[in-house]
């Protein structure tokens, strides 16, 4: 077990040195000079282009250049918005607590709502069952974005139930402006974990471990808690963290439908602003955000299943 | 409920089912063409120009010669809706080639050399999956300018590895097989026993991938045009168009909105239903 867990950590290691690489090179492969791309095209006075020209290292190769923005990086130091005018990390720091608490909430409402409809369709047939495999089909072909037009169209602007655009303040505030966006970011994914698990615990109820126990005259709850839930567990758990892990990405849509000020929606704007550095950073922060996540699910996958022979590959 | 009740509601169950489903697999086929059409023909069936504005019409609601009504800046939906077709479905398109071309490229490359060819690509592969589309699409846009052609190629790398790590078992299984031995005893050259006898046997898989991998790549495309990194104005595709219509929504006129989003949903529902169906009647052979 160990060995795996060190394994698992040195990949995401890799993982996360490769990525890094990948995101210092965006800025190399830009068209055109490095300072011109950093500006955004403005023109900028020449003392500031010295500045520019010092700070990036531009003067050197690109491996030093490489060496100096991964030292800062271990650093805290991300570097300067130049549309923000402020440190990226401090940038980063602002907008970080709504991503955070969005995908928490989404993840949530996906954990909860997708796992318990998959249950339910899973353990009884009928029209119960029919219409959660209906109403999942449709909700999974329905885009984040869609959705959250669609939550903001019927929820804030035809009933006023609940506030349309920013973050809120306070506790209740916050809770009520991150309900709807957390509704559309779980939606599509919320379908997917029903999906699986209906599908898992159906195969599992129809092997004939579970046939044998209910002939033997165990009682149906034991055996589906015991038999049914145990072995169903390890396919809903991997796609409940995959899915969940793969909301970092898509706040951002959800976060721009809404307003919100959040990471996912900084980097959109830096990226319309061509604002590269914040784009680096936001970019590092979301690709290590997920590299984690991923991890936890793999560590966990090999906890649930001890099958998974440490060290080995999944083919 | 006995083993033989319970296989003879099965059975009963399944062909009624096989039935329904022909006649769903029928429409969603129906659809898809529909579709099809429309990015061809689409922009030429426009009965206005989709770029005209007038605001003395913004948000007038379906009249004469305007089924659909005009939009904020007084555009005629239905021409928008009709012109946004070709991009909406040129871009996916676009992704799904690529990611394929690279898909098979790799995983044939790992399954016939093995070894540290095969360690290598799986390698950067799974490397790869550490970049979100969305992500990729987004810094895309930022360093070459946010438009299609930045768009589609990163989304195409990001695909690429999911592509590429089902059919590397698939073609790994296939490469085990002895009619490529004997191919190869025979002194068939790789090239020939891939091109030939390899890729046209892996071809079902290749098929339900790109169509279940076309309804993501239509969404993330559309998801980029909403977020205006993906077309750029004036020319408008269903994304863009979700995305113009929210200020409309607000204001209570979520006609721009609604249409286009209709035309995304009833495509990816068609779509993901055949690539499904394709894939679960792989499975069974």
């Amino acid at each position: 077990m160990l060995r795996f867990v060190l394994r698992r950590l040195a990949i995401l290691l890799g993982a996360l040195f490769v990525s890094s690489i990948i995101i210092f090179l965006a800025l190399q492969i830009a068209p055109g000079d490095p300072v011109t791309t950093l500006s955004g095209g403005r023109s900028l006075p020449p003392e500031a282009l010295e500045n520019a020209r010092e700070q990036y290292h531009l003067d050197e190769g690109p491996l030093p250049r490489y060496w100096h923005w991964l030292t800062g990086l271990i650093h805290g130091d991300l570097g300067d918005s130049i549309v923000l005018d402020r440190s990226v990390a401090t940038a980063i720091g602002e907008r970080l607590p709504v991503t955070f608490e969005l995908v928490f909430f989404a993840g949530f409402l996906i954990a909860v709502g997708g796992i318990g409809l998959g249950l339910i369709a899973g353990l009884r047939r009928g029209l119960v069952d029919h219409t959660i495999v209906l109403g999942t089909a449709v909700a999974a072909a329905i885009p984040s974005f869609l959705a959250a037009v669609v939550l903001l169209s019927v929820f804030s602007v035809q009933l006023g139930w609940l506030p349309a655009l920013g973050a809120g303040s306070g506790v209740v505030g916050r809770f009520e402006h991150l309900t709807l966006p957390a509704v559309a970011l779980a939606l599509a994914g919320l379908a997917v974990v029903a999906r699986v698990t209906r599908v898992s615990v159906r195969e599992e109820s129809e092997k004939e471990h579970v046939e044998t126990a209910l002939a033997r005259g165990m009682p149906n709850r034991t055996v589906i808690r015991r038999h049914v839930l145990r072995n169903a567990a390890i396919p809903i758990a991997t796609v409940t963290g995959i899915t969940i892990t793969s909301l970092i990405a898509l706040a951002a849509v959800v976060e721009t439908a809404f307003s919100l000020q959040g990471l996912g929606a900084a980097l959109v704007q830096a990226a319309s602003n061509k604002d590269i550095a914040l784009v680096q950073g936001i970019a590092l922060v979301l690709v290590a955000a997920f590299l984690i996540g991923n991890t936890i699910v793999d560590l966990l996958y090999g906890h649930l299943d001890p099958r998974v022979t440490p060290g080995a590959r999944a083919e | 409920m006995s083993t033989v009740d319970v296989l003879v509601r099965g059975r009963s169950r399944r062909r009624s089912r096989l039935s329904a489903g022909r006649i769903a697999a029928g429409v969603a086929i129906a659809v898809v063409a529909f579709f099809v059409l429309l990015a061809i023909f689409g922009p030429l069936l426009a009965p206005h120009d989709p770029t005209a504005t007038d605001l003395t019409y913004s948000f007038v609601g379906p009249v004469a010669g305007h089924p659909l009504g005009f939009d904020e800046q007084g555009r005629d939906l239905l021409s928008e809706l009709l012109a946004g077709a070709r991009p909406s479905l040129i871009g996916p398109t676009g992704v799904v080639s690529i990611s394929v071309l690279l898909g098979v490229t790799l995983s044939v490359l790992c399954a016939w050399r093995g070894g540290r060819t095969d360690a290598g690509i799986s390698a950067g592969l799974d490397i790869l999956f550490a970049f979100p589309g969305i992500l990729l699409a987004v810094l895309a846009a930022a360093v070459f300018g946010p438009s299609l052609t930045a768009a589609v190629p990163a989304l195409a790398i990001a695909y690429t590895p999911y592509v590429a790590r089902v059919l590397r078992g698939a073609a790994l299984r296939e490469r085990a097989q002895e009619y490529i031995a004997a191919g190869e005893v025979q002194g068939q050259s790789a090239w020939v026993m891939c091109t030939r006898h390899l890729i046209p046997n892996l071809a079902p898989l290749i098929v339900a991938q790109a169509t279940l991998l076309f309804a993501y790549a239509f969404v993330d495309l559309a998801a980029i045009s909403f977020l205006g990194l993906g077309v750029q104005p004036p020319h408008s595709d269903w994304g863009t168009m979700v995305a113009a219509g929210k200020s409309g929504v607000l204001q209570g006129y979520p006609a721009e909105t609604l249409s286009a989003g209709v035309c995304i949903f009833v495509l990816v529902v068609a779509v993901n239903f055949l690539g499904e169906r394709i894939a679960a009647r792989r499975e069974r052979r």
